[in-house]
């Protein structure tokens, strides 16, 4: 297999887009009122208090960027939608669970996964529990991203509390559409 | 234990270049740069997010937090959190963020749960800006239909797990 084959579609991305337009609005909002409120000292002791946060995430964002990178071109798209959308059953579900928690990377790459082995015929139930599993239980989401802001042991509870999630979602799926195909098949 | 997640990030980078560099050393070069391109694409991202939670803890009157999100507050706080959380942007800052403000601000963990789950699932503008042009609408909204009760489901088994 070729390298060309291996590189994801990179969907082009703006400088500014509008969640980030929305963002900015509310914490400027948020800053001006603490600043109105407050005063400069307890303004400035947010910002030096965030900062410090913001150097102890940089380190992890980044080495969460490289891992995205290099897991794209040593999975190829094709080969992932092998393992997580062959399968049906409750295998194919576990097997999407436990992908979701593994798989790096933003939603261009996750929904392109997704989208592609629904294309190729799979599972959806699969699909639907790859996206959920990766939303809310992703290592990579969770350790660059989640932990910084709020912590081991909460996060930790969390993802406990998440883990039958993407299961149950995939049941769902499967439960509805058993119910329409019923439907569609009565006369 | 924060430093111990730092360097495993690490050792999985060194680990992943290292069959990446094995295979093609402008492979290695590309993926780098593709990931560092992605880094700095994040940076004034996770800047806003992290002052951000700062400024919006700080804002936020805690009494109403309290009130409404605190974990006396219940099935309304949670239902109040879920419509929060299906109502913020996506983007991998801003849910974490709000989260970690209301946390500090006095809101019960189930709560916080309840919104960081309906924030992961139903986030509506990465739902129409990311999922509809990409995956077919059946499978979407079939998504969406099946996480409905996905918040309150976490946030019920929140609330068992921290009662041993």
């Amino acid at each position: 297999m070729q390298s060309e084959t291996s590189q994801p579609v990179r969907r082009k991305r703006r400088a500014i887009d509008w969640p980030t337009v929305v963002l900015i609005l509310i914490v400027g909002s948020c800053a001006s009122y603490v600043y109105w409120r407050d005063g400069p000292a307890t303004f400035l002791e947010v910002v030096w208090n965030d900062s410090e946060l913001f150097v102890s995430m940089l380190v992890k964002v980044l080495a969460g960027c490289l891992t995205a990178a290099f897991l794209t071109i040593l999975l190829p798209r094709e080969t992932v939608s092998r393992w997580v959308g062959a399968d049906s059953g409750l295998k194919g579900i576990l097997v999407s669970t436990f992908a979701g928690i593994i798989l790096p990377g933003g939603p261009f790459t996750i929904f392109p996964i997704a989208g592609a082995f629904v294309a190729m015929g799979a599972d959806i139930a699969a699909a639907v529990t790859l996206i959920t599993s990766w939303t809310l239980l992703g290592l990579n989401r969770v350790l660059t991203w989640e932990m910084p802001f709020l912590g081991f042991d909460f996060v930790t509870w969390r993802w406990m509390a998440a883990l039958p999630l993407p299961i149950l979602a995939g049941l769902f799926v499967r439960a509805i559409e058993k119910r329409f195909k019923s439907k569609a098949a009565a006369p | 234990m924060d430093v111990i997640v730092t360097i495993a990030l690490w050792l999985i980078v060194v680990a992943l270049g290292f069959l990446v560099m094995r295979r093609s050393r402008p492979l290695f070069r590309e993926g780098g740069k593709s990931g560092v391109s992605e880094f700095i694409h994040l940076l004034p991202r996770i800047a806003i997010g992290v002052m951000g939670s700062g400024f919006i803890a700080a804002a936020l009157p805690p009494d109403f937090v309290g009130r409404w999100l605190g974990s006396s507050s219940g099935l309304i706080g949670i239902i109040i959190a879920i419509v929060a959380g299906a109502a913020t942007p996506g983007g991998p800052v801003v849910g974490f963020a709000i989260s970690a403000a209301a946390l500090k601000g006095g809101a019960g963990a189930p709560q916080v749960i309840a919104y960081s789950t309906a924030w992961a699932l139903y986030a509506f503008p990465r739902l129409l800006s990311y999922e509809l042009p990409i995956m077919p609408a059946r499978v979407v909204w079939l998504r969406v239909l099946a996480s409905l009760p996905l918040p309150f489901i976490a946030a019920a088994v929140a609330i068992l797990l921290s009662r041993p």
